[in-house]
This record gives structure tokens, C-alpha cells and sequence, in this order.
């Protein structure tokens, strides 16, 4: 699971945590994390983003909110995660159970160019989320602690929130579908059954 | 009413609050997000009251653009309550109800509008349906207490039966500016 650098791979990483998924459901930032979600299977409960960047963990828990048992995991950069960062107060208050936000941390805005982000310099979103209020977070950089990450994911007691340091190379593109609307419509679906076609 | 406030809030006897909360009932609305404008400061206080609406109150208002769409993936019905300034802060984030055809209703209280008395209110204030629509979103405006509640009921059923973004403004001119004994 490490690449060459001694860093993470972010495409095993994310795998590792989609394995045996059950009824999670998954909003990835746009860009890499869509690939990468996409890359180790798509999945009618994953919701890619093509846009909206900064709204990943929002949308988490807004989700989240709505369906109080499901486990929710938002999966994004960290340069997604930086422009979004109020969200980490905003969630912390809540206190969705439910929802997982992690930050799979190449220190780089990979998609345009691999400019350098504030985490490169040592801005520290664990410490971040800390002091919002998350009680529940890691800060992972081995595959040894993969499996314990993962677990967190599905316990039921979060908000919880990690940083996952990973290698910053990229890696093979593989588009998620492009349509927003039937991607919406699947994960729509899948959660609320046909009343998903019927709401009023 | 605070005398200290440079926001009006709404009078006790304007009926039009309690028409959006009855209105919001009406149309099963689950999650309610916002940042606070006085002219909304009662509709909040309902929805804090009520047990089965869940109100985030945001950090800035494109959060509630992405958690209404969060909200709608889970089978939930949500409004964003904003004054007109924070119509500024949600303008890429509203992409995403043309990607993903989402229903995004918004309710806003203007500000910038009519006889402001602040002049940071009014470049903001002036550009908002402007901004809105430039947005793809439709625009219904109330300047009228009675026209306050068919003006949102219609903005709701076309957000929700469109699957768009919709925005009520309502108007200065029902809140009023305050003079600040400048009249
Ligand atoms: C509002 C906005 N600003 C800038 C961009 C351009 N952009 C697209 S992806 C991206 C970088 C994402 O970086 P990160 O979240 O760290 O993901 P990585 O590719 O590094 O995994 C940027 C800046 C955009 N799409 N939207
Ligand atoms: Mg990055």
C-alpha cells in the first residue's frame, strides 16, 4: 500500500477503505478522489463530484443528516477540504453520528498542476477539526493503521475526521460517469427505493 | 425590536414570519439551513422550536447550497434562509443544482434595496437577482406583506417540482431601512 516515496498510495488507501462497503454511502471531491472511487469500483451509492469545489464534507452532512443510520463517508483532497474549511465548524456542532470526513493529504492541488497547498507548509487540518470540536480523528500515514481508519468509518461515533498523508503522484484516470442528474438519481434510488422517482 | 441593531427585524404584528413556517410545514421541509438576517429572526426562532426540522446555521451561506443538495440525496426537503449579501457567497456553489437537476428553494430578505441606510449593503443588495439569474436560478420577488407567502409557496413548488435553484427575495421595502434619525 506504499508507494516508492514511502507515502501512502492513495488509489490502495482508498480500496482498503471501500472494502466490504455495506450500505456506505460516499461523496468524493472532485477530481483525484472521484478517480479513485471510481478506480476501485463505482457503486450506485457513490456520489462523484464534477464541481462544487469546497462542498464535499456540506453535502456529507446534509446527507448524513437525512438518513440518520446510514454510515456516510466524504472522501476529498486537501485542497478541496481548505476551501470548504468552515463546513468543519458547522459539522462539529451538529454532531452527525454517521459521517466520516477524510482528507486523503498530498499536500498539492494535484488537478491543476500540482501547485503546493497550506498543508505542505504545515497546516494541520487534524488539529483543525480539533478545534471545531471533532472528538473523534486520526492522522494516518502507515498501512498498518489503514484497518483502524477504515473501522472508524462504519462505527456510528463520529462526526470523525482523518488525515490520510499519501503519495502525490497520479495515477491512471478513470471517469466516473459524467451526468449529474443520473448520478444523483442512482444514489437517490439506492437509499430511498422508487419514492426516490415520486417525492412531492 | 433592538434599538442598538442596525438590521430591522420584522414587527410583532406582521403575519408574514409564521406564514413561511406554516408554509414550510405545508411543504414537509425537513432540514433548514441559514445564516441569520433580522428580517428572518422569528421564522428562525420557529424552526430552532420545532422538533422535526433540523436547522444548521451555517459559516457562510454556499455550505447551504451543498447541504441542500446532501439533503435531497437523503430523501430530505431543504430551504437556505440568507440576506441578500450571502446570495454573493453561493454563486459557483450553485452549479451544482444545474449538475445534478437538484431543487434548491432560497429564501432571502433584502438588503441594499430600498432607502438603505448602509452603503456596504448596497453594491450586493443592487446585483442579487441579477447574480441569481445570471445563475440559472428563477427569481420571484414579494414588495408586499401579502405577497410574501404566495410569492415562497411558489418559489418551493418550483424548486421542487423543476428540480432547480428558485429564489423568493423579499423586499426592503416590507422590512423597511432603518435612518438612524437621518430621515
Ligand atoms: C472554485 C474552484 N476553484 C478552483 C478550481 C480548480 N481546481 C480543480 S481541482 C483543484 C485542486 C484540488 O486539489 P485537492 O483537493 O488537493 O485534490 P488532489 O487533486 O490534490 O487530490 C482545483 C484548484 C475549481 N474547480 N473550482
Ligand atoms: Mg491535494
Amino acid at each position: 500500500m506504499l508507494a516508492e516515496s514511502g507515502k501512502l498510495d492513495r488509489r490502495e488507501l482508498t480500496r482498503a477503505l471501500l472494502a466490504d462497503r455495506g450500505d456506505l454511502a460516499v461523496i468524493a471531491g472532485l477530481g483525484a478522489p472521484c478517480w479513485d472511487i471510481t478506480a476501485v469500483g463505482d457503486h450506485k451509492l457513490n456520489l462523484p463530484l464534477w464541481g462544487g469545489m469546497g462542498a464535499a464534507a456540506m453535502i456529507g452532512l446534509g446527507l448524513a443528516q437525512a438518513q440518520p443510520t446510514r454510515p456516510v463517508l466524504v472522501l476529498t483532497g486537501d485542497g478541496e477540504m481548505l476551501m470548504g474549511i468552515g463546513a468543519l465548524a458547522t459539522i462539529a456542532v451538529k454532531k452527525p453520528k454517521n459521517l466520516a470526513i477524510v482528507v486523503q493529504d498530498n499536500e498539492h492541488y494535484g488537478e491543476t498542476g500540482m501547485q503546493e497547498t497550506a498543508t505542505k507548509y504545515g497546516v494541520d487540518l487534524v488539529a483543525m477539526a480539533k478545534g471545531a470540536g471533532f472528538k473523534h480523528t486520526m492522522f494516518v500515514t502507515k498501512p498498518e493503521e489503514v484497518p483502524a481508519l477504515r473501522a472508524a468509518i462504519h462505527a456510528g461515533d463520529g462526526p470523525f475526521f482523518a488525515v490520510a498523508k499519501i503519495d502525490a503522484g497520479s495515477k491512471k484516470l478513470v471517469l466516473p460517469p459524467r451526468d449529474g442528474a443520473a448520478i444523483q438519481h442512482r444514489m437517490r434510488e439506492a437509499i430511498l427505493g422508487d419514492a426516490a422517482y415520486h417525492q412531492l | 425590536m433592538d434599538p442598538n441593531a442596525i438590521d430591522k427585524a420584522p414587527d410583532a404584528a406582521d403575519a408574514w414570519p409564521d406564514q413561511i413556517y406554516d408554509l414550510l410545514k405545508k411543504h414537509e421541509i425537513r432540514q433548514v439551513c441559514l445564516v441569520p438576517d433580522a428580517g428572518h429572526s422569528r421564522l428562525i426562532k420557529r424552526c430552532l422550536a420545532d422538533n422535526e426540522i433540523i436547522v444548521t446555521t451555517l459559516t457562510t451561506e454556499e455550505e447551504g447550497i451543498a447541504l441542500m443538495q446532501g439533503a435531497w440525496l437523503g430523501g430530505d426537503k431543504s430551504v437556505l434562509l440568507m440576506q441578500s449579501s450571502g446570495v454573493g457567497n453561493c454563486i459557483n456553489m450553485l452549479s451544482l443544482s444545474h449538475i445534478h437537476r437538484c431543487p434548491m428553494p432560497m429564501l432571502v430578505t433584502m438588503r441594499g434595496d430600498f432607502g438603505e441606510f448602509n452603503p456596504a449593503q448596497v453594491p450586493m443588495g443592487n446585483a442579487t437577482q441579477a447574480v441569481l439569474e445570471a445563475m440559472g436560478t428563477l427569481v420571484k420577488r414579494a414588495d408586499t406583506p401579502e405577497d410574501i407567502a404566495p410569492t415562497v409557496d411558489a418559489v418551493i413548488r418550483m424548486a421542487f417540482n423543476t428540480f432547480r435553484p428558485a429564489a423568493a427575495l423579499i423586499g426592503q421595502r416590507v422590512i423597511g431601512a432603518k435612518t438612524f434619525g437621518k430621515d
